[in-house]
């Protein structure tokens, strides 16, 4: 089974939840616990909460095309296949810009002299390696300045996979962009982490879309609750959204959250209400 | 000779466009002749590489020369690299007006780029 806790809003308490039901199911199943992947790329903390020892490293790269001026006839083919136009025939010379590629091999495969050859340029990293309660870990990291997460997260994804039978939780980035739906695309369950606030209602509306597009079940967590907040509740209930987990707003919870703690250690009997929310997310799958 | 301009209609009477990668249409005159046609610009809706895109049709018009308010770094290397020339509108609001500067010789000419660029890929 796969879980993505996401969220539209930054802030809400994604990887809060996200470890903190990691460690539940380590718990509740400690002969398989769970596999947990930090897809949130470009800021990944995770491993804060999880105490991961990395055992294994990938480069993740980008395939950039390289032009041999002496087999090149300039006829423009590969300038007229691109679809980001990384790469332009001026003239007698042809003209790469790395930064616009995406490395989707077009001009390549598309170039009748075979006159371009693919370097691979480093983006980013992929790592993985065991975490405390027995938990599988992986994450991946993109380098700063570089402005493509997708091809890491596809990679992360395709690299991690879980054993036979284990859960496997992907920690989202915020956002409903590309790399949210990179991570998004293939689970089984979608968990939104929201806050009662206007900015985590708006966020979350736009989540919701991300699911209805993807077809992916969604139910809804609430962080951070600090008395009513209809609006919430009856978006949750006009869109037939369960929710499934409500973590009031406390400053018990605020400053062991600060110092690397997850809601399980900090209330031990949280166990049970994640593990009571995860059967309820089995039966509705 | 051929120079392209960046210009907001497709006529020799625009208005100028100040975005080279973005403008909305690409002016191409003899400026002896004044003989013109109008392109719509192909990189408007392009989400990345709309400056290159531009080079890209100004190479292919084999223009020498191009005028527009602002040539980013990949402009700059694409244009630079076709051998085509770059200048600034300057003071100039209309197309007629840029040409006349230009060919009066009181545009100024680039040899560096003149912004930091937009989007990488993304």
């Amino acid at each position: 089974m796969k879980i993505t806790i996401a969220s539209g809003k930054g802030g809400t308490g994604k990887t809060m939840v996200a470890t903190s039901l990691a460690l539940t199911l380590a718990a509740v199943t400690p002969k398989q616990p769970p596999l947990l992947l930090d897809c949130d790329v470009e800021a990944p903390n995770a491993h804060l909460f999880l105490h991961p020892a990395v055992t294994e490293q990938q480069n993740v790269s980008l395939l950039i095309p390289s032009v041999d001026e002496a087999k090149c006839t300039h006829c423009g083919k590969c300038a007229e296949v691109c679809q980001y136009h990384a790469i332009a025939v001026l003239g007698q010379k042809t003209l790469v810009f790395p930064q616009l590629c995406h490395g989707c091999g077009s001009c390549t495969a598309l170039c009748p002299e075979k006159a371009i050859t693919e370097l691979p340029e480093k983006m980013g990293i992929i790592e993985r390696g065991p975490a405390v309660a027995g938990i599988s870990f992986a994450r991946g990291v993109l380098d700063v300045g570089e402005p493509m997460a997708v091809p890491i997260i596809r990679q992360l994804k395709r690299w991690a996979r879980p054993a036979p039978g284990q859960v496997v939780l992907y920690d989202a980035p915020p956002g409903t962009s590309c790399p949210v739906v990179e991570t998004v695309r293939g689970s089984d369950y979608l968990l939104l982490v929201t806050e009662p606030t206007p900015f985590g209602l708006h966020d979350l509306r736009l989540a919701v879309q991300v699911a209805g597009e993807l077809g992916i079940p969604a139910g809804v967590i609430i962080n951070r609750e600090n008395g009513p907040y209809p609006a919430l509740d009856e978006f949750c209930a006009d869109n037939s959204l369960p929710v499934l987990l409500r973590i009031p707003f406390e400053r018990a919870i605020a400053e062991g959250v600060a110092q690397g703690k997850t809601l399980v250690e900090i209330h031990p009997e949280y166990v049970e209400h994640f593990h009571r929310m995860f059967t309820q997310i089995t039966r509705l799958i | 000779m051929k120079i392209i301009l960046t210009a907001i209609s497709p006529s020799i009477d625009s208005n100028i466009d100040g975005r080279f990668g973005r403008g909305a249409y690409f002016i191409v005159v003899d400026p002896a002749t004044l003989e013109w046609q109008a392109h719509p610009n192909p990189g408007v809706g392009a989400s990345g590489g709309a400056g290159t895109l531009a080079a890209q049709f100004a190479a292919n018009q084999y223009a020498s020369t191009v005028i527009s308010g602002d040539f980013g770094p990949n402009a700059y290397n694409a244009l630079h690299t076709a051998g085509i020339a770059m200048y600034l509108f300057g003071t100039s609001t209309t197309i007629k007006e840029a040409i006349e500067s230009f060919k009066a010789g009181k545009l100024e000419h680039v040899s560096t780029p003149t912004g930091q660029g937009h989007h990488p890929r993304g």
